[in-house]
Formats: structure tokens, C-alpha cells, sequence
């Protein structure tokens, strides 16, 4: 029996990725777990492992199309299997035609009824008359209202399609214009050769839209602080000279690992806002922002609170590698609570960062720098790092920003307790 | 109108009978001089003499055989069976003469008999004493078989099994022999195979009869507090089924759950449910369900066996899954 391979869902607000280029060709033996195409995500460039195990019978789209999740990509099955039933309505891609296409064929418009209402939908299945399971009453009405059925979610047993569920897709509104993935054209684009004209990236274009949502909706308001990073670097010097290179700790992983410790004494902070309501999560997973080609994604320290300096270090490290060759992993990216960015290999004196969310808050750190400082009196010189806090001003205030940023601080000045 | 039991029902039914039609006359174990075990012919005997009233032998044989006899020369015998669990004794007499004697002879002899028998579990008589076997009585053309769930329709289908040509075999539950019911004073009959819908609703359809009946109502009123409510159908007679209005009521809730106090297998469910399908699959919204004994010898103990048989709780359950 032949199975489909199916676009993934590779993070959890996915709703269709890029079928970037397929890696076999129909006819080549597939294994369990064998990398056989290349998907593009929102956040990231992803490799689309094997669920099942044959012969590549068959591939239902080509390379440049953007597919939703959970939609067939291809058949795998024995070799010489008869796969014909297996089309069923779709429009087969024409396998034969090796050219890439131009990215204009690209249909960017998902199947009706797959945006945004893809869970409810019904699983299509060969199994069934129609390809779903449904009731003959509900088969009847949708026919007789020149309803197609595959569209219509199901309520029961088994997400079997009843009556109801017809009628109620009847009265329901149609479903909205599929959303477009690309923000409204906000300037218009000139002809000629003024101008170069760039195709952005489905991340540029996931950044964007978050961005948005987050400085057009969050109320954000900002805390910045001084922090004293002599003892600190010190600390960090004095470890890094027994560590061999991959284990060696970065001042970054130092400031997450303050952050970390710092939220579990405000709840607030480590929160997410939902309307009335005020979500406080129990697992502390600070984010750090990391540059990549033509964006930059957040990596994720799981329960960074409980993870040792040298478990930060080290995961850090991979999780940015991975995201800097874009082989990130969809759990590297997920789940953070809290997002630290820091700009301070680049001689910045502070800045101010969009909050990521549903985070409450992100952290934006500057340079550690030498600067003239007074100490008991006498002016001398010290070695300053600028942090700003972006915080919702619906989930928390100023007081509590200001006393959470000098708890960081007081964590980072006296760097041995990020050890304990 | 009387308001009287249904034991009532079919005594006055038997009695009105036999004052109408001289030919019309009782046997059975025990209906004469002791009135019946069930009471239901008790004061006949004194009134119609043991011509008319004959006690037999304890022999289901010769009750079978005797009435089915009288019947093909003329007579019009009410023939009862002390329970139903007894007719099995008789089943030649009831499956291989009167159910086919007018077909095997070209319609040249009739045998116009009445096979009265209480029946049904319930009452603590251990398992060879309390079977529902109704359906093993429906199962062969040639016999009339009627069950009826009120007073009501007790007399009137009594006056018309005994007033027809046919030979009807007339099930009495004997849980039901008190519950009373409204009963016009004037002459009627209720026709053989004809179902009845006895409780009106939108949401799903409750097909039942005789002690189901009783039993599927009492689950209507529960899901009416709940807002749901059930249509029940009341078949009245299994053979010939009606199923006309059970269709009709399918057809509009789309959802059905047939109740019945026999076991599930082979049983009135299982027609009821295949005819539903047959007739109405475009009407379909939910596997039809059953409700009926549990595949075990009814037990004596009385916890054991009030959980084997069907009950409300049962039914609401049915109906929430298809709903």
C-alpha cells in the first residue's frame, strides 16, 4: 500500500512552507527517515525526513511551491505499485519537467479551506466514498446545496461529517480571502534603473508581519541600567582559560543565565498577555536573537533557570550554528518566555528592541565598555554594559521593570551565583 | 372512558367477544374454574360454563393442537398459554398447522385462532420462566404476531385477532398486566399492523413496543428535561411490521434507537434497524442504535437481573451517542 508524503508542520504557527527542491527523483528507493526534499518555513530553511519507507512513485508538486500543511507532496510505495487511486482529484504536478519553475507559477494561494481552518478540516482518505467520513444524510444535503463535502469539518465520532456539521457550514460566513503572507504594499515601485528590486525572503516577510503586529498592538514602554561587568568578565575570563573552545562561555550566555534567574523572582515577566487574562509560565526559556541571512531568528534555551552555565553555553552555541547555516530545528526555535538581543560585539552604546511576541518583554544589551565611573568618591575607570528592557504595559509597569533590571544586575556584578 | 389495567383491557376484550360470537370460546391451563394465572379470565367459567371455558391437560401440545383444530372447523378459539415460555411445547402446532394451513390447502381451510401467552423477564423467574421470545414467533410468515404497551390498544387488538381469519399470536408482557390506561366504553378495534407514534419529537426516534415502550417513554420524559425530544414509535404488531411511521419519523430526526426487552442478536432491533437503512440510508446521521437484553440466561438474582435487562439509563446513553 502506497503512502503520501505529507508538507510537515514544522513549527507551530506554520500553515504552508516552500517545497524548496526535492533531493530524489521518481524511482530512487526511499528509507524511513531519509532526507528526500528541502521545505522552507517561515522561520527556517528545513530538511523533510521520510515517514515512510519504498519507492518514490510519484511527485504531486514541484520544486517552488508553496504547499499547506499536511498536503500531499508525493507517493511512496513498491516499485510497478498502482498508485492511479491515489491522484484522486488532485492535479499532478507533470513529474517529467526537471526546470526549476519561476517563482511567479508558484501558486501562493492554499487549497480553499486549508488557511487557518486546517485542523478542522477532514482528513481525505481513499478509504472513503468521497474521500471522507461522513454520514449519508450529511452526503445528501451537501449534494443537494452543491456543497463539496471534503470542506466541511466534522463534530463526530471519529471526526465523522453529520448533518449539523453541513448545515453549519451552510450558515457559516465564507471563508475569508486566503491571508496574504506579504504585508500590504506600503510604497509604490518605481520603473527603471533607479532602483534595484529585491524579492524578500519568506523570513524578511515572517519579520515583518510579527514586527508589526508587535509595535502596532503591544504598549511598550522602556527601562534602561547600567551594569557593572568588571567581576563578570573577570569570572568569565578565569573559566574560559580551562575550557576547551566549543565549551567556551560567551558574556551573552552569562546575561541569559542572569535573566533566567532574575524572572523566576517576577512572575509578571515571564508572562504572556490574553486579553483578560494574564498567562504566567512555569518553565523559564530564554530566547536569544540571533543574525542569519536575511533575518534573524530566536534560539531557545529550554528551563534556562536549571541549566548550568556550561549546558547554556554549550546548547547556545550549537542552536546558533544550526540557525546560522539554516539548519535550525523547529524546537530550537520555539517556546521562548523571554527573548534576550544582543548588539554588543558591535560597539552600541544601548539600544531598544520590538518585543517578540507572545513574550511580555525582551532584554536589549549594548557594549561593555570603559567608561569614566566614580567609586567611593574618586572618579576611575570601570567597565559598563547598558541593558534596556522593552516590557507590555499591559502585563507589567515601570516599577516592576526597574526593580526585575536591577535584579539582573545585581546577579551579573556579583557573577558567581550565575555558577551555583 | 374507563381507567382501567390492561389486565382489565383484555378481560373485558375476551368477554365482549364471547357475548358477541357464540363461536368464540377459552382454553388454556387453569382459565376455567381458578380464573386463570394471571386472573384474566377469572368469573368466565362461572358465567360461560366449561363449554365455552375448557381447562386442558398440562399439555401445550394439546392446547396447540386442540385450538388450531377447532379453528380449522369452524370455531374461533382464544387459546392461552400459561407463559409464553410454554408455547415452545407448541410450535408445531403454532409454526407448521395454523401459521400454514390456509396456504399448504389453497385457501380452502382457515384457521382463524388466537394464541394468548404472558411473557417477559423482570419478575425474578429464573431464566427458563422469563424469556422475551417474541421475535422466534415473528420470524414465519403465515402467523400474526401482536404485542400491545397500552390498555387501549390491548382490547382492540384482542377484539380484532379474534374477529379476523388469521391466526394471531398475541403477546401479553406481564409487567404490564397494572398499568392502566384510558379505555372508550363503546365497541372498537385497533388493525393488526399498524405501528403508532405515541410521543411526538424532533430530535431522534425511539421505536419500541410492548415493555420497551414503557420504558422508551420513561426515557423520553428524562431527555425532555435535558431538551431533547424523542419521537416514539410504538410498532404495536411485528408481524406484518409497519414501518411506515417509523420511517416517516427517521426521515425527519435522522437518528434512531430501537428498544426492546429481547436479546440484541436476531432481534427486532436488528429488523427494524436493516429496514431503516434499507429505506431510508439518504436520512442516515448516526449508526442506528439497539437497546435490548444483554446475551445471557435472564439471572434469578434480582440485581443481575434488573442489569440485564434494558432500562432508562440505558436508553439515554443510546440516544447521546447518536445524537
Amino acid at each position: 500500500m502506497a503512502d503520501y508524503v505529507v508538507m510537515p508542520k514544522l513549527g507551530f504557527d506554520m500553515r504552508e512552507g516552500v517545497l524548496n527542491q526535492w533531493l530524489k527523483s521518481i524511482g530512487d528507493p526511499i528509507k524511513r527517515g531519509e532526507v528526500i526534499a528541502e521545505i522552507e518555513s517561515d522561520k527556517a530553511t528545513l530538511e523533510l525526513e521520510s515517514q515512510v519507507e519504498g519507492t518514490l512513485l510519484h511527485v504531486l508538486e514541484k520544486a517552488g511551491a508553496i504547499v499547506p500543511i499536511g498536503a500531499n507532496l508525493a507517493i511512496v510505495g513498491e516499485e510497478g505499485e498502482d498508485y492511479s487511486e491515489m491522484l484522486s482529484s488532485e492535479a499532478p504536478a507533470e513529474a517529467e519537467d526537471e526546470s526549476p519553475p519561476a517563482a511567479a507559477e508558484a501558486t501562493s494561494a492554499p487549497a480553499p479551506g486549508s488557511n487557518g481552518s486546517a485542523q478542522a478540516a477532514p482528513a481525505v482518505s481513499s478509504d472513503y466514498p468521497a474521500g471522507v467520513k461522513a454520514t449519508p444524510v450529511a452526503r445528501r444535503v451537501a449534494e443537494e446545496n452543491n456543497i463539496d463535502i471534503t470542506q466541511v469539518p466534522g463534530s463526530g465520532p471519529h471526526g465523522r461529517i453529520r448533518k449539523a456539521d453541513v448545515e453549519a457550514y451552510l450558515t457559516s460566513p465564507r471563508p475569508a480571502a486566503p491571508e496574504v503572507s506579504v504585508p500590504a504594499k506600503s510604497y509604490d515601485i518605481p520603473e527603471g534603473d533607479d532602483v534595484e528590486v529585491v524579492e524578500t525572503t519568506r523570513l524578511r516577510q515572517a519579520i515583518g508581519r510579527r514586527m508589526t503586529e508587535s509595535k502596532t498592538t503591544v504598549p511598550h514602554f522602556y527601562v534602561t541600567s547600567d551594569v557593572d561587568m568588571e567581576a563578570a568578565l573577570a569570572l568569565r575570563k578565569e573559566i574560559n582559560a580551562s575550557l576547551p573552545d566549543e565549551q567556551k562561555v560567551t558574556v551573552n550566555d552569562l546575561i541569559v543565565k542572569a535573566a533566567a534567574l532574575a524572572l523566576r523572582e517576577f512572575p509578571n515577566i515571564n508572562a504572556s498577555y490574553a486579553g483578560d487574562k494574564l498567562v504566567r509560565h512555569n518553565r523559564i526559556n530564554v530566547g536569544t536573537a540571533v543574525a542569519v541571512e536575511g533575518g534573524l531568528l530566536t534560539v531557545v534555551q529550554k528551563n534556562t533557570d536549571k541549566s548550568s552555565m556550561s549546558t547554556i553555553a554549550a546548547d547556545n552555541k550549537e542552536m546558533i550554528g544550526r540557525a546560522r547555516d539554516g539548519r535550525v530545528k523547529p524546537e530550537d526555535v520555539e517556546g521562548a518566555t523571554f527573548t534576550t538581543s544582543n548588539l554588543g560585539a558591535f560597539d552600541v552604546d544601548h539600544f531598544i528592541a520590538i518585543i517578540n511576541p507572545p513574550d511580555a518583554a525582551i532584554l536589549a544589551i549594548g557594549s561593555a565598555k570603559k567608561v569614566p565611573v566614580v567609586v567611593d568618591g574618586e572618579l576611575t575607570v570601570g567597565t559598563r554594559m547598558k541593558i534596556t528592557i522593552s516590557a507590555d504595559h499591559r502585563v507589567t509597569d515601570g516599577v516592576e521593570a526597574a526593580q526585575f533590571l536591577q535584579t539582573v544586575k545585581s546577579k551579573l556584578e556579583n557573577p558567581l551565583l550565575l555558577l551555583l | 372512558m374507563a381507567f382501567i389495567t390492561m389486565r382489565q383491557a383484555i378481560s373485558d376484550a375476551l368477554m365482549e367477544e364471547m357475548e358477541r360470537d357464540e363461536n368464540v370460546f377459552i382454553m388454556g391451563e387453569e382459565v376455567g374454574v381458578w380464573g386463570g394465572t394471571y386472573a384474566v379470565t377469572r368469573g368466565f367459567y362461572d358465567k360461560f360454563g366449561p363449554k365455552r371455558v375448557r381447562d386442558t391437560p398440562i399439555s401445550e401440545m394439546v392446547i396447540g393442537g386442540a385450538a388450531t383444530g377447532a379453528a380449522m372447523n369452524g370455531l374461533r378459539p382464544v387459546a392461552e398459554f400459561m407463559t409464553i415460555n410454554f408455547a415452545f411445547l407448541a410450535l408445531d402446532a403454532i409454526v407448521n398447522h395454523a401459521a400454514k394451513v390456509h396456504y399448504m390447502f389453497g385457501g380452502q381451510i382457515k384457521a382463524p385462532v388466537v394464541f394468548r401467552a404472558p411473557g417477559g423477564g423482570g419478575r425474578q423467574l429464573g431464566a427458563t420462566h422469563s424469556h422475551t421470545p417474541d421475535v422466534i414467533f415473528a420470524h414465519f410468515p403465515g402467523l400474526k404476531v401482536v404485542s400491545p404497551s397500552t390498555p387501549y390498544d390491548a382490547k382492540g387488538l384482542l377484539k380484532e385477532a379474534i374477529r379476523i381469519d388469521d391466526p394471531v399470536f398475541f403477546i401479553e408482557h406481564h409487567t404490564l398486566y397494572q398499568l392502566r390506561g384510558e379505555v372508550p366504553e363503546e365497541d372498537y378495534t385497533v388493525p393488526i399492523g399498524v405501528s403508532d407514534v405515541k410521543r411526538e419529537g424532533d430530535d431522534v426516534t425511539l421505536i419500541a413496543y410492548a415493555q420497551g415502550m414503557y420504558v422508551a417513554m420513561q426515557a423520553a420524559e428524562e431527555l425532555a428535561k435535558q431538551g431533547i425530544e424523542a419521537e416514539v414509535v410504538d410498532l404495536r404488531s411485528l408481524r406484518p411490521l409497519d414501518m411506515g411511521p417509523a420511517l416517516e419519523s427517521f426521515r425527519k430526526t435522522f437518528k434512531a434507537v430501537v428498544v426492546e426487552e429481547g436479546h440484541r442478536s436476531y432481534g427486532i432491533g436488528a429488523e427494524v434497524a436493516a429496514r431503516l437503512q434499507e429505506e431510508a440510508f439518504d436520512y442516515m446521521d448516526a449508526p442506528i442504535k439497539r437497546v435490548a437484553q444483554y446475551e445471557v440466561p435472564l439471572p434469578y438474582s434480582r440485581e443481575l437481573e434488573q442489569s440485564a435487562l434494558i432500562n432508562v439509563d440505558r436508553v439515554i446513553e443510546a440516544v447521546k451517542e447518536v445524537l
